[in-house]
């Protein structure tokens, strides 16, 4: 009831001046157009301090299907909630500066007017938090918490949202959900409270779920359950799913694709098998060794990285990672790379990657830059180098 | 409030810190919180114990009754062959300089309106140690040593540095009184894996330059197992099993043990995660635990046994301790039954 109406009343190729995305149509698009969920072309997001403006969020692209999951994983202050949070449009309006296009079903998010926007909010796209005891409201009943969403969009009678709150305490595997219907957030463990935290994410059968940080705040054991419980849904619900996590062993067994984020800005992103397999960004590289591992005997020594992340009022002028970079060349301090695809699906911020050789970065670096002289829409770096690669959403 | 045995602990002699038979109640309206329930443990010189175990299962409580806060309510903690239970006001205080904590949340535990300087010179202030001069000296050979450069540290305020910084000075206020034993209760959890891996770095450095004792605590099971020499796993205030980390982690006994193993997500695509959760439902309250084994009724091996009776701690390997009456033999490198003695350290 709210897709394609919703749809209709937006021309999907409104007025806006940077319109890089219907600029670059690809053959199969057409193909996956009913798969495509979102669109996210370039997004910037900061904040204006006293210091100066927080560039959170630098530039960010990225498509997700229907039944796809994208991991996005990065240190505190790599700007992953920020984004997660820009894409949906939950950020205060005051002082934030949010550039950039994110077209939902052929909506553009950016720019659209907050009654609009707050219409997707549960119905089609919905957030579980990090923290379900701040996140879910102490003073109402958890009833009442997971019929709103239904009776405010889907116009539901109390009897019907009620049965559906019920079958879905259910499904999320809460016990004795007529009584737990009743009682407040306090008197459940933190558990529990995340699974109320989904079924109310869930309740109005959005399309899009963002997970961000679902288990940060639980146990081991509790969050393989919750885990498990998410991964179910996103399956049976066919929903695209966002997990924003700064743990890779989150990430690892339960995504399709992932983009690391470092500074503000995805500095790779590929299939999950394909980023811990072929690693080419030295950030990425330095994370995953960084991890104290199971397997490794006790007492040995952790790799650990030099530094800590840039300040993002001034980032480092080129390459941000560069100042804590084993591999830094003067290059990575002059020059900014930019985010190529040399393999398709594969695409990397880094002039001296891991594995590929300079060579070809240098190579498709000049490539891009001669396709950006040669076009009219200069600047929409990401969505040309996009276009260059193929259909990288799929498989 | 049986106590689960105390076969994993070595000759007193031996120890640094022998803990028997802990207890830990704290009264609320209603009724007692068992918080830790009979703990025994043990620490030789220059070994690292390491405790894990999930949240409200008790190593936070553990740690704090060591150095006396809370005072536990029973129970002995012998460090340096002194009952520290039986101290009390300046003697129990003078004690404590010996033994250090660290704590989880780095810029909390230090003072927002002093500047490090202040911060680290006030343990020798307050014990009279040496005169401004040898302070100061101290202070900047401590920063030095944690990694941090002295000229620009001492006159900042704790606001002014990052998270992994501030835990590096919590580091250094703990080492300014020449401890013995470093007390860390998830001295890196609130850290981002980058730098929680420059902390874990520094402690191995540090234990080896000062000669230090540590008592490990945290809930991941990975950072646990890389700095630990023996690993204890407590589950709901009990010890569950004791054993030399890279036996632990390979040949866990326990069924806790190895459910926690178990559901730790592995960074490695290729690790398809398990359809059903290792352990179902929640940890039971601690008002009111269970009957005999307090893990039985989330166990999948439970019998009717673990109700009535609670295990007692007993020998399955070298160094191996565990408590359960029906542990997991992996194999068949674990023997079944036990004969009791002193085990020799890890």
């Amino acid at each position: 009831m709210s897709g394609p109406n919703a749809a209709g009343s937006f021309s999907p190729d409104g007025e806006r001046p940077n319109n890089g995305v219907s600029g670059t149509p690809l053959p199969r698009e057409h193909e996956t157009q009913t798969r495509r969920l979102i669109e996210v072309d370039d997004l910037r997001t900061g904040f204006k301090t006293a210091r100066g403006l927080v560039r959170a969020v630098d530039g960010v692209s990225l498509t997700l299907d229907r039944g796809r999951t994208l991991g996005i994983v990065g240190e505190s202050g790599s700007g992953k909630t920020v984004l997660s949070r820009s894409i949906m449009g939950l950020l205060p309006k005051r002082n934030v500066v949010r550039e950039g296009t994110v077209h939902y079903n052929g909506l553009e998010l950016v720019g659209a007017p907050d009654a609009k926007v707050r219409d997707l909010w549960g119905a089609e796209m919905a957030m579980i938090f990090q923290d379900p005891m701040t996140s879910l409201n102490p003073v109402l009943k958890i009833g009442k918490q997971i019929t709103e969403g239904m009776r405010f969009h889907l116009g539901m009678d109390r009897q019907t949202a009620d049965k559906n709150a019920l079958s879905l305490l259910r499904e999320v595997g809460i016990p004795e959900p007529e009584r737990r219907l009743k009682q407040y957030p306090h008197e459940l463990s933190g558990g529990m409270r995340q699974r109320i935290m989904i079924a109310v994410a869930l309740a109005c059968g959005p399309k899009l779920l963002f997970a961000d940080e679902p288990t940060t705040a639980l146990d081991v054991t509790v969050q393989a359950q919750i885990l498990n419980l998410l991964q179910r849904e996103q399956r049976e619900r066919d929903m695209g799913m966002i997990l924003v996590t700064h743990d890779l062993g989150v990430v690892a067994g339960r995504t399709d694709e992932i983009a690391v984020m470092y500074a503000g800005q995805v500095v790779e992103k590929a299939a999950t098998a394909t980023l811990f397999r072929h690693v080419q960004h030295p950030y990425t590289e330095a994370l995953l060794r960084s991890i104290p591992s199971m397997d490794a005997p006790s007492h040995s020594r952790l790799q650990a990285i030099p530094g800590r992340p840039p300040d993002l009022v001034n980032p480092p002028p080129a390459c941000r990672f560069a100042p804590r970079c084993p591999y830094a060349r003067d290059k990575c301090r002059q020059e900014a790379p930019p985010l190529l695809e040399l393999e398709p699906g594969h695409a990397f911020r880094c002039w001296f990657p891991v594995r590929a050789s300079a060579d070809a970065v240098e190579a498709a670096a000049a490539e891009l830059r001669a396709g950006q002289d040669a076009g009219t829409d200069g600047g929409e770096t990401q969505v040309a180098v996009r276009g260059d690669g193929e259909n990288e959403g799929g498989d | 409030m049986a106590g689960t045995g105390t076969a994993h602990l070595r000759a007193p002699e031996d120890a640094l810190l022998r803990v028997e038979d802990l207890v830990v109640e704290f009264p609320t309206r209603n009724g007692k919180v068992h918080a830790v329930s009979g703990i025994s443990l043990d620490i030789l010189p220059g070994e690292t114990l390491g405790l894990v175990g999930e949240s409200g299962c008790g190593k936070s409580t553990t740690g704090r009754a060591i150095i006396q806060l809370p005072r536990p309510t029973g129970g002995s903690v012998q460090f340096e062959g002194v009952d520290l239970t039986r101290l009390s006001g300046k003697a129990l205080r003078h004690r404590r300089t010996k033994l250090q904590f660290i704590f989880q949340d780095p810029i909390s535990s230090l003072n927002p309106r002093r500047r490090v300087r202040d911060i680290l010179a006030e343990p020798m202030r307050i014990w009279k140690r040496g005169d401004k001069d040898h302070q100061e000296k101290v202070v900047r050979e401590t920063l030095d040593a944690v990694g941090l450069d002295p000229d620009t540290a001492m006159d900042r305020r704790p606001h002014q540095f990052s998270g992994g910084q501030c835990q590096r000075i919590s580091i250094a206020r703990a080492l300014v009184t020449e401890p013995s034993l470093l007390i860390c209760d998830e001295p890196v959890s609130a850290l981002d894996v980058s730098v929680q891996a420059q902390i874990l770095n520094l402690l191995e450095d540090l234990k080896a330059r000062y000669g230090l004792t540590l008592v490990f605590i945290a809930h991941d099971l990975a950072v646990v197992k890389n700095v630990s020499d023996r690993v204890m796993v407590m589950y709901l205030g009990k010890v569950c099993e004791v054993a030399p980390p890279d036996r632990l982690y390979k040949q866990p006994a326990h069924p806790y043990t190895s459910a926690l193993l178990r559901s730790i997500p592995v960074p490695d695509p290729a690790v398809r995660p398990q359809e059903q959760p290792a352990l179902e439902g929640e940890l039971p309250s601690p008002l009111d635990p269970p009957s005999g084994c307090r893990f039985r009724t989330r166990c999948p091996l439970a019998q009717e046994r673990c109700a009535t009776e609670e295990p007692q701690v007993r020998e399955v390997g070298p160094g191996h301790y565990v408590a359960c009456h029906f542990p997991l033999s992996s194999g068949a490198a674990a023997p079944q039954p036990v004969e009791v003695h002193a085990g020799q350290p890890a």
